[in-house]
């Protein structure tokens, strides 16, 4: 069974089209799209043990850090989408590498845990606590997301940057949806969907 | 002897050798008639003849790439780790033809064999061949093999370039390649080594301008500070730290020019069994094959362009410790290649071996090896 972010993200995405997955993990999304869109692209991963993965399901990949490599391989415009799942948390600086998105795609798509989560809010906010739950499932000593944002932290950025939200989904931690997540998604919502260009 | 025949080696093997009946225009202008290749097979080619890989040789390499030409042998073919029974290169699946490159020592026509013509051996006149000239002349061998298209070719170091030419010479007859620690082309710094390599054979009192063989000597010294100087290079300063540090060979200095240091043994013994084995007016032209190789260069510089009509899959690795040709070489293969939106994959594999690593048993260049001949 495909994750549901997976099958949101190949909707959003144009047949033949030629996409870029930072931090691809073991190729996964890449192969769906593949299978369902005929995409052509590359993906960007750091670990070596996923990078075996993906060259075993016949998908190109580059073992790089993409906060090195994408200005290294890619020239401007290269590509019609630049995707990354849950990884843009883990980034040193993730208002530089939406931007690289954007310069080497045409459009950007991203997927992150939000912090505002209630629970999340709950743990910090009453119990004093830095928040550890089923999307954000690390301790805060050994966790790779050193950024961490809220939804509407994302989309003041997007802002900032002049980038324009084409599309917008949210999720719990199932991947569904519900009435309040539509309502509040800032306060229900677990983990979001984010499809941008820029302006 | 048990272990050389297990199931994962392809045993005792023999090679064979071919008279190629056909000139070949070499890229110095000259031509090369009626010429023989050695080369050695394992595994069956299919019916459909599409099966077939070709493993292409570095520096000092040769056609035996893996078993044993006799039981008593006391280490197998250069590339063991990678060829035989459910091994990356599977020969239970493929058909694998390696071979002594023109100009080689091992048999193929070379400096050391006689040239028909003149009835005497051809020397230091034996024309310089270039990558280029390797890859027309591995195609009349598959012509020869009856194989249409090779469905991989492979190659480390040098061999990797040609496995680089290959894609783009005959992008109809490659339908994979797989590039290791190469480099599109040397750096000034790779030529600068192979300069002191060749100066220090060609001022050896016993090289005779090439014609050491007419005297019976070999130019042992400067083959030796060649292949001890090149030795060098293929290591990394870790794994000669591991591997020596600063051990003594006899637990004493000695206050004087013999050796002191574990290093200088072994770098002595290095040399001194390549001596024996290899010629040195092939060692000559192997560096200056490596100098040359620039296929980028009739395109103006531009790789990607070179790369424009290629149409076979691409692995390319390189290993973190490797100086000689270091991962960034193979990065610009890799960029050359995306930019030319060509199907690529791309690992940088942990190793302190040095250049060497891609003769070593790591266990992930083993994995992403087979993974992707899996796909193959």
């Amino acid at each position: 069974m495909i994750r549901k972010d997976f099958k949101i993200i190949s909707d959003w995405i144009k047949k033949d089209s030629t996409v870029l997955d930072l931090g691809c993990g073991d190729s996964t999304l890449l192969e769906y799209l593949k299978i369902n869109k005929n995409i052509s692209g590359y993906g960007f991963e750091k670990d070596i043990n996923k990078v075996q993965e993906s060259i075993k399901k016949n998908i190109n990949v580059i073992q790089a850090d993409f906060n090195v490599g994408l200005a290294k391989y890619f020239n401007s415009n290269f590509f019609d989408y630049a995707v990354m799942t849950q990884a843009l948390q883990e980034n040193k600086n993730p208002n530089h590498i939406i931007l690289e998105m954007l310069r080497v795609a045409r459009e950007g798509i991203v997927t992150f845990p939000n912090m505002g989560f209630w629970k999340n809010r709950f743990q910090l906010g009453f119990l004093g606590r830095m928040p550890v739950s089923n999307s954000l499932p690390n301790n805060w000593f050994d966790t790779p997301n050193i950024h961490l944002c809220t939804f509407n932290d994302f989309e003041k950025l997007c802002g900032d940057l002049e980038i324009i939200i084409l599309d917008k989904k949210v999720l719990n931690n199932n991947y569904s949806t519900n009435f309040l997540l539509k309502i509040f998604p800032n306060f229900f919502g677990e983990i979001a969907l984010y499809r941008f260009k820029k302006d | 002897m048990q272990n050389k025949l297990d199931k994962n080696s392809v045993g005792i093997v023999s090679p064979s050798s071919v008279e190629i009946k056909q000139s070949l225009e070499l890229d110095c202008g000259k031509t090369i008639e009626n010429f023989c290749l050695v080369y050695e097979t394992y595994g069956k080619l299919n019916k459909e003849k599409n099966n077939a890989i070709l493993i292409c040789h570095a520096l000092s390499g040769d056609h035996h790439a893996a078993g044993y030409h006799d039981i008593n042998d006391k280490k197998p073919g250069w590339w063991d780790v990678c060829i035989g029974p459910n091994k990356p290169f599977d020969t239970n699946k493929f058909f694998i033809v390696s071979l002594n490159n023109l100009g080689g020592c091992m048999g193929s026509t070379g400096p050391n064999t006689l040239d028909k013509k003149t009835g005497n051996e051809y020397g230091p006149d034996f024309p310089i061949v270039t990558v280029n000239d390797w890859v027309n002349s591995q195609k009349l061998l598959a012509d020869y093999l009856g194989i249409n298209a090779w469905a991989c070719v492979i190659g480390g170091s040098l061999g990797g370039m040609q496995a680089l030419q290959w894609a783009i010479s005959y992008p109809d007859k490659i339908r994979n390649s797989i590039i290791i620690a190469a480099a599109a082309k040397l750096s000034a710094q790779n030529i600068a080594f192979n300069e002191v390599a060749r100066q220090s054979i060609i001022t050896d009192p016993e090289f005779h301008d090439g014609h050491y063989n007419k005297f019976g000597v070999i130019p042992k010294r400067g083959l030796s500070i060649a292949r001890m100087l090149g030795h060098i290079t293929y290591l990394s300063d870790d794994s000669m730290r591991q591997k020596f540090g600063r051990d003594l060979r006899e637990g004493k200095l000695h206050f004087g020019y013999d050796v002191d240091f574990q290093v200088e043994s072994y770098l002595r013994y290095q040399a001194q069994a390549f001596v024996e084995r290899f010629d040195a007016n092939t060692y000559l032209l192997m560096t200056k094959a490596l100098d040359y190789f620039d296929p980028a260069k009739e395109h103006g510089g531009d790789l990607s362009k070179a790369l424009e009509n290629t149409k076979s899959r691409f692995l390319v690795l390189s290993f973190t410790s490797d100086w000689r040709f270091s991962s960034s070489r193979s990065h610009e293969i890799v960029k050359s290649l995306v930019r030319a939106r060509k199907s690529v994959s791309y690992s940088e594999i942990e190793a302190n071996h040095g250049h060497d690593a891609f003769l070593m048993p790591i266990p992930q260049y083993l994995g992403v090896l087979k993974n992707f001949m899996e796909n193959v």
